[in-house]
């Protein structure tokens, strides 16, 4: 809404303070305004929908409540994992130089930008009781697919790559001068991540796990082809939403309506996280 | 100069791309496109009946969208665009001849399809008989409970529970991992050896002949019937009826058989 209204009140101004025409005006107002209908009638209709027609009540339903605490639970594990492993490797690859690095960020960077089924096979392949490497783990009763850490571990594979990517920024933007002077009053490389360059990326490493949470929560491919669909186990939101749909639309919006406040929600203290670090360096 | 060629190869590229989307290959034919969506177990079937439908109709191109018979019945109610309808089940074709989708009187049954328990090819959990299904610890990846297989599925299992005792069926449904959106789900899972054993189609089975199968008795079966139906709405019912004929006569009763089914035409 935020952004509609400041292209309504730019109609009234000319267009960065210089001398268009009207003509030229329109030339950028009516394709913003065709792709904003793109964006935002779907998500209108949605909730228009769920809330007319009273579906909102269905929420209640012992098989949505199921979806949306497994939900809550894989994606806040995952993200938990995604800081505990993916801040240190952030940190290695904003201060070190060493060969292969190039390689190993395009292998971090790979699942964001991979088709989330292709990532659902690719686990499947690696993990699955008779896969690659899953087929040892068997060997020592450990079976991954179809079961709620399988849901975690396709979570953490889509979603930690955002995260490390925004911790790494994070930390490579710090003022190298500050990092020195701590060199030169003799603090050791622990104590330089732990005092001054993980607060200092504070702000960074938070969004970047609001990210990622919001990633893991609507990660929907690679969790059915990986873990399956089976109630309270491996059934998220996404994934009931879509199952849903054939049983009862009414279950799926009311699902979808709390999955869009969620990632609302979100992406408003994202927002938030990245307005008061404008603030502060300016 | 560099310009104009980037925009020139950047024009062609993009006009190559809504060739592949309108599928005119030849431009002097014309071409018309006829879009059957069917389920999913039909896959291996129609897509070679299809191909034979082609050479009979000079410049017709035969689209398939193969799904789980209830998600292609949602897309139908939401306005997808498709000129037959053979589904795994009469309950889908009927729930669209009661919004007027489909012609009440219309829907033929053209074959039928029964049920069979298939394992890896190695099977690791050593199932031997039915009753193995019901051995706590085995995984289990059926259809879904929305998907015609998975209600065939769980029918059978209640047919056995008269073999094997009230509890059976409870017993095997808790063995079950995952409720696959389709039925090829399902089998996939097997065939890559993540599932102990799953209840598909015979018709499934023939399809990944390296799988190790159970049979289901005669009197503990479910018989399935698909039905196959011209959508009201089709712009091209004439070939949509010409279709439908083609999978009832003799040659398209052959093919079904050679993937597994029963014709219904003798």
């Amino acid at each position: 809404m935020k952004v509609a209204w400041l292209l309504m009140s730019q109609l009234r101004k000319p267009f960065f303070q210089s001398r268009l025409s009207p003509l030229t005006e329109w030339l950028f107002v009516l394709p913003s305004l065709l792709l904003l209908a793109l964006l935002a009638l779907p998500i209108l209709a949605l909730l228009w929908r769920a809330g007319t027609d009273g579906m909102l009540s269905l929420i209640a339903q012992p098989s949505a409540i199921a979806a949306l605490r497994l939900s809550l639970l894989t994606s806040t594990l995952s993200t938990l994992i995604a800081i505990a492993t993916g801040t240190p490797l952030a940190f290695v690859l904003a201060r070190r130089k060493f060969a292969g690095k190039t390689f190993l960020e395009l292998v971090i960077d790979l699942p964001i930008v991979l088709p989330p089924s292709v990532a659902g096979i690719a686990l499947l392949i690696a993990f699955g009781r008779q896969g690659v490497f899953g087929a040892w783990l068997n060997a020592i009763g450990i079976t991954l697919p179809f079961t709620t850490t399988a849901v975690v571990l396709a979570q953490t594979f889509v979603s930690a790559p955002l995260f490390v990517r925004a911790a790494r920024i994070g930390f490579a933007e710090i003022d190298h001068k500050i990092v020195e002077a701590a060199y030169v009053e003799g603090s050791n490389e622990w104590q330089l991540f732990r005092y001054l360059m993980f607060p200092l990326a504070g702000r960074a490493i938070l969004s970047g796990a609001i990210l990622a949470w919001t990633r893991a929560i609507g990660e929907f491919g690679a969790t059915i082809l990986f873990a399956g669909n089976l109630e309270g186990v491996t059934q998220t939101m996404p994934l009931a939403i879509y199952l849903g749909l054939e049983r009862s639309l009414g279950i799926a919006l009311a699902l979808s309506t709390v999955l869009v406040f969620v990632s609302v929600l979100l992406l408003l203290v994202t927002r938030r996280l990245e307005d008061h670090k404008d603030g502060s360096t300016n | 100069m560099k310009r104009i060629l980037a925009t020139i190869s950047f024009v062609v590229f993009i006009s190559w791309l809504l060739g592949a989307c309108s599928g005119t290959s030849n431009g002097d034919a014309v071409s018309r496109r006829l879009t059957v969506f069917a389920a999913v177990s039909l896959t291996d079937a129609f897509t070679e009946m299809g191909k034979a439908f082609e050479s009979e109709h000079p410049g017709v191109i035969v689209a398939f969208n193969f799904g789980g018979s209830q998600n292609l019945r949602t897309q139908i109610e939401q306005g997808a665009l498709a000129d037959v309808f053979a589904s795994g089940n009469g309950r889908e074709m009927d729930t669209l001849a009661a919004q007027k989708l489909v012609d009440a009187g219309a829907p033929k049954s053209f074959l039928t399809n029964q049920l069979v328990i298939i394992l890896p090819e190695n099977n690791p959990a050593d199932v031997v008989t039915l009753d193995d299904l019901a051995r706590p610890g085995l995984k289990l990846v059926f259809a879904a409970e929305e998907v015609p297989a998975g209600i065939y599925a769980r029918q059978v299992l209640d047919n056995l529970n008269g073999v094997y005792g009230a509890d059976f069926k409870n017993q095997v449904l808790a063995n079950v991992v995952s409720n696959e959106d389709n039925i090829r789900q399902a089998l996939t899972k097997v065939q890559l050896g993540e599932a102990d054993a799953s209840i598909v189609y015979v018709s499934d089975a023939v399809a990944v002949p390296e799988l190790q199968k159970i049979e289901i008795p005669a009197d503990v079966n479910v018989i399935a019937e698909y039905p196959i139906a011209p959508l009201v709405e089709s712009e091209n019912s004439d070939l949509a009826n010409e279709f439908i004929d083609y999978v009832l006569s003799p040659e398209g009763q052959a093919t079904l058989k050679k993937w597994g089914f029963t014709p219904i035409v003798p």
